[in-house]
């Protein structure tokens, strides 16, 4: 099946001569929540906007849902729903009201019905007839999930949508993503919270610096790039490795009381056998041991670090 | 053509002018009647007739014209300006709408406000003078022009504006005494030679010149010359509004 979001050499070059995009391509398939982490200034809000035409793209291409995304861009823009970033709303617009004008700039007629269900499964309802200025900052975000929803997208791009939100909130917005892509809404979201693309993603894209370094199934992602730690804790300090041991690249912690291996989980031969049998011959005694796997937020501090 | 969309930020922003009713209707309203009262009955009664009309007559085109125009500048200007300030302008910029579409809302719904605000100056005025209006048509098309030409200009400077102000800068310090010394208030006629050349600059006296006559058929300059100065700054306007557009200029990055 053709993706739904084909962005091909995407550059975008702003006035000042900062390049924010360096020949970004990048294919979203139709129905998966997708996650693009990346760090601060990495790019990931100019990806978005020049995907929903807030920005001019220096040069490349745009396709949503086949659509050309500057030439045909009511085509392409029916099928997006964006939540941006910042919670701009106007302070004294009726909240009812403002997600009705949002459907209404995609040329849709009121539909009570839908604004209702919308403005209720985000929990919206009781506030329908206040002004905006009366939310609190987790309602403005959810009434932004709901202007975005109004005009019923195919695509949602929610850029960072958990920015300063509490635990209740994030849990909140997790259950959306997941109601929403049950309805075969395709999501893209924006995070630097690594634990939110591990929950909800089923593809994790890396981008820093204006370039996407990856692009790989979540599980995949975890497994190829999991690394996993063995940590033995020693019942006598040691001074250093010993020079038998020397082949493991084994890392002393704690004073000498802890040595630390780091091992591929997908390595044909971890060589915890050999490590023990050796430590054994080597005299080095341990009275406990444990192991930890990486975390998608080891892997992509990783990824960073490289680029 | 999404009909829908414009109508949508239409309807939006006259929801706004409800919302401000004193602000908007009320105040521009208010403070036309106070001129009437102070240049139309206390100090006109001491002007004799201006071209054969009562100078309280002769006020009212120059008001409503000075109000349409003051008007329309500051709906548009503030009416874009905004929802750029809250940042909600992404939602316009990001919806299936066309630059024609967006300007033709924000401007039509801008012109709307001032002509209600110019029409009722004109009910209100009914009751204080004798008005006659010789050319109907022409009354409307200036009237109407006006309108939207100021809220062209008004967008403009929303767009151009990147604080309050900026907002407010043009408006006070260039297109009321503009509008002031255009014609509003007297006859051009009534200056002296080399003021009357100078003022020739100013496109507001075109304005007020064209309206003018379209009541009492009475001109300072000749009608032509009005539409055409009219237009040509109808144009002027349109062509920045365009140029805005096309390259993104403080909308899009």
């Amino acid at each position: 099946m053709a993706p739904i979001l084909s962005v091909r050499d995407l550059e975008k070059t702003y006035d000042g001569g900062f390049q924010a995009l360096k020949s970004v391509s990048l294919d979203i398939e139709e129905g998966e929540v997708f996650a693009l982490l990346g760090p601060n200034g990495a790019g990931k809000t100019t990806l978005i906007s020049t995907i929903c035409g807030l920005v001019r793209p220096t040069s490349g291409s745009i396709h949503v849902g086949g659509h050309d995304a500057m030439k045909e861009f009511r085509s392409a823009r029916r099928l997006i729903g964006l939540v941006p970033q910042e919670m701009p709303t106007a302070p004294f617009e009726i909240v009812g009201d403002t997600v009705t004008f949002s459907r209404g700039l995609f040329g849709l007629p009121p539909d009570r019905p839908l604004i209702d269900g919308i403005l209720k499964d985000l929990t919206l309802w009781e506030k329908r007839n206040n002004p905006i200025m009366a939310l609190s900052g987790g309602m403005k975000r959810r009434l932004l999930v709901a202007k975005a929803l109004s005009h019923e997208p195919k695509i949602l791009f929610l850029d960072e949508p958990t920015a300063g939100v509490d635990v209740e909130l994030r849990h909140d917005m997790w259950r959306i993503v997941s109601e929403l892509k049950e309805r075969g809404v395709t999501i893209i979201l924006t995070t630097h919270y690594i634990e939110e693309a591990e929950e909800m993603a089923d593809r994790v894209g890396v981008i820093n610096k204006g370039e996407i370094i990856l692009v790989e199934e979540k599980e995949e992602l975890m497994r190829k790039l999991g690394r996993k730690l063995l940590t033995l804790n020693l019942t006598e300090p040691l001074g250093a490795v010993p020079d038998s041991l020397s082949r493991y690249d084994l890392e002393l912690a704690e004073e000498g009381m802890r040595l630390i291996y780091t091992y591929d989980t997908h390595a044909e031969r971890t060589g915890i056998t050999a490590l023990l049998t050796d430590l054994a011959d080597a005299g080095v005694r341990f009275q406990d041991l444990q192991t930890d796997q990486s975390s998608l937020e080891d892997i992509f501090v990783g990824l960073v670090k490289e680029g | 053509m999404n009909f829908g969309a414009v109508r949508s930020i239409y309807l939006a922003e006259m929801a706004r002018t409800k919302r401000t009713l004193m602000q908007s209707v009320v105040s521009p309203v208010i403070s036309t009647v106070l001129y009437f009262v102070v240049f139309g009955a206390a100090i006109g009664s001491r002007i004799s007739e201006v071209d054969g009309v009562s100078y309280g007559a002769f006020l009212v085109p120059g008001l409503i014209m000075l109000s349409l125009m003051t008007q329309s500048l500051s709906n548009a200007a503030f009416g874009i300006y905004f929802p750029r300030f809250t940042g909600t302008i992404f939602e316009v910029l990001s919806a299936p709408v066309s630059y024609l579409e967006i300007t033709v809302a924000y401007v039509g719904a801008a012109a709307s406000k001032s002509i209600i605000v110019g029409l009722i100056i004109l009910l209100t005025a009914n009751f204080f003078v004798d008005l006659e209006i010789r050319h109907p048509v022409w009354m409307v098309t200036f009237f109407v022009l006006t309108a939207v030409t100021f809220a062209l200009l008004g967008f403009i400077i929303g767009i151009w504006a990147d604080n309050f102000e900026k907002l407010q800068f043009v408006p006070l310090l260039i297109v009321t005494p503009l509008a002031f010394l255009g014609g509003s208030f007297y006859s051009i006629k009534m200056l002296p030679e080399f003021w009357q050349t100078v003022t020739l600059v100013n496109p507001v006296v075109y304005l007020i010149s064209g309206f003018r006559w379209s009541f009492y058929g009475q001109a300072d300059v000749s009608l032509g010359l009005s539409l055409a100065a009219t237009s040509l700054f109808l144009i002027g306007s349109l062509a920045i509004v365009h140029w805005i557009f096309k390259t993104g200029y403080r909308l899009k990055a």
